[in-house]
């Protein structure tokens, strides 16, 4: 008999969040990344406000996709390593929902990480980032990322090289998010009008849509052997 | 109809076969040894089994179900121990086997309980609620095997068990698995270990190069006797 969907789906992330609140092992990494990365960023451009507000975008979400890949590969790693995918795969579950599980755990490390680091941007850039529709574009980027990391990280997870794989692979396949996330996020801090940059934020959701869609049907075939 | 059974089973990487065209049947309630020298195929043939791999050809019924086509349905049948412990560190010993009953939709208060109860019988009551880190290789080991035993089995397939386990937890491991044999449950253990091959199973295979060379009843033979023939077949 199947363990149902979402019943699966929860023990997962029930299981990850419990692990990662002892062990702190990826929010830790993927913070402490975060915070050299925005501190290094803060250093090197020494900007006026107007040219603060135009790079603060691109800061926020280059901190975010490096620090989610080096979370989302310790994620997928610490099942590779110990051998617990088998367990996941051996279990009479829908595939999909061990996606489903790690994608929830992956996507609030890495939002919490995000929320830190546009706390940090805002004290170090004098930047205010926190308004609804920056943090609704902040948690689409985020959850974007995510979905994608986590179906790539368990295809680079069975490689021995796959420190160095995952971004080799992610990143081309996340330009349009990245595209979408600074622009949408550059046109909100701008103040600009609604309907220039709610179409990019649009683009995200759909862009969301259609990775979850081809993460959930791929990834039974890249974990199986 | 043998529980297990495999017809012309091949299995390769690459172009090197592993398993060579096996054709085998497990009966309900048997207890089977599986022995061979590293790289003989005994893992592969338990990763097929368990639908963790897929042949390269023929076919694998298990219960009437059919791998990998009918994999879910089989899944639930099958409780597996492998050379690593398959635990989370960063979980208590019984926040692992929670997991694992949620895993197998299991009804939490009968979870909760055949839970305690296994760690009864494999000796970790008193570090129920340590984490699993702070565990020896044998006592991983052992709660492994209460892992793969929470969901009431009919089949249980162990890939060198007593790897790891000192004397005492051997033959812990050794009573677990009498109990299990006689609860009816089929057993397909690889292992190294001639003295356990014989003492726990009722029959023994030999595997070598993917191809089964000795098939015997294990109450025809003793260590010393086993441990003749593996060297025999396994050398020529």
């Amino acid at each position: 008999m199947k363990t149902p969907f979402f019943a699966a789906m929860l023990a997962i992330f029930r299981k990850d969040t419990l692990a990662e609140s002892r062990s702190r092992e990826l929010i830790g990494a993927m913070g402490l990344f975060a915070l050299l990365d925005v501190l290094i960023f803060s250093f090197a451009l020494e900007l006026n406000r107007e040219a603060r507000i135009e790079s603060v975008s691109g800061v926020l979400w280059v901190t975010i996709v490096f620090a989610s890949i080096l979370g989302l590969n310790r994620s997928m790693a610490m099942e590779r390593d110990q051998g617990n995918l088998d367990v996941l795969l051996l279990a009479p579950l829908p595939r999909s929902a061990i996606f489903a599980g790690k994608l929830l755990g992956n996507f609030l490390f890495t939002a919490l990480v995000g929320l830190a680091v546009a706390f940090v941007i805002t004290i170090l850039f004098n930047v205010p980032l926190f308004n609804g529709w920056m943090l609704i574009a902040l948690l689409l980027g985020t959850a974007g990322f995510t979905i994608i990391g986590t179906l790539l990280a368990a295809m680079t997870a069975q490689t021995r090289a796959r420190e160095t794989l995952l971004p080799i692979v992610m990143l081309p396949v996340a330009v349009p998010l990245l595209l979408a996330a600074v622009r949408g996020t550059t046109y909100i801090l701008n103040g600009a009008a609604q309907d220039e940059w709610l179409p990019w934020l649009s683009i995200l959701t759909v862009l969301n849509i259609i990775f979850l869609v081809l993460g959930v049907v791929l990834f039974e075939f890249v974990v199986e052997e | 109809m043998a529980l297990i059974e495999t017809e012309d089973l091949t299995k390769s990487f690459g172009y090197m076969p592993v398993i060579k065209r096996l054709t085998l049947g497990i009966e309900r309630g048997e207890a089977v040894a599986l022995l061979g020298a590293n790289g003989s195929g005994k893992s592969t043939l338990l990763r097929m089994l368990s639908s963790l791999s897929k042949p390269t050809s023929g076919s694998i019924r298990i219960g009437g179900w059919e791998l990998p086509r009918e994999a879910a349905a089989v899944r639930a049948q099958i409780g597996m121990v492998a050379h690593k412990p398959l635990l989370y560190d960063n979980l208590t010993a019984v926040e692992n086997l929670q997991f694992f009953g949620r895993l197998y939709n299991l009804d939490p208060a009968k979870s909760k309980q055949r839970g305690g109860l296994l760690l009864e019988q494999v000796g970790l009551a008193r570090r129920a609620n340590d984490l699993v880190r702070t565990f020896s290789r044998g006592m991983q080991q052992r709660l492994s095997i209460a892992r793969a035993m929470l969901h009431e089995p009919d089949i249980l397939l162990l890939d060198e068990p007593h790897t790891g386990l000192d004397q005492r937890g051997a033959a812990l491991l050794d009573d677990l698995i009498m109990g299990a044999r006689g609860e009816g449950r089929t057993i397909l253990m690889a292992t190294h270990e001639f003295d356990h091959a014989v003492q726990v199973s009722t029959r023994v295979l030999i595997l070598e190069r993917g191809s089964v060379v000795i098939d015997q009843p294990a109450a025809e033979m003793d260590a010393v006797r086993l441990a003749a023939i593996f060297a025999e077949q396994v050398s020529a």
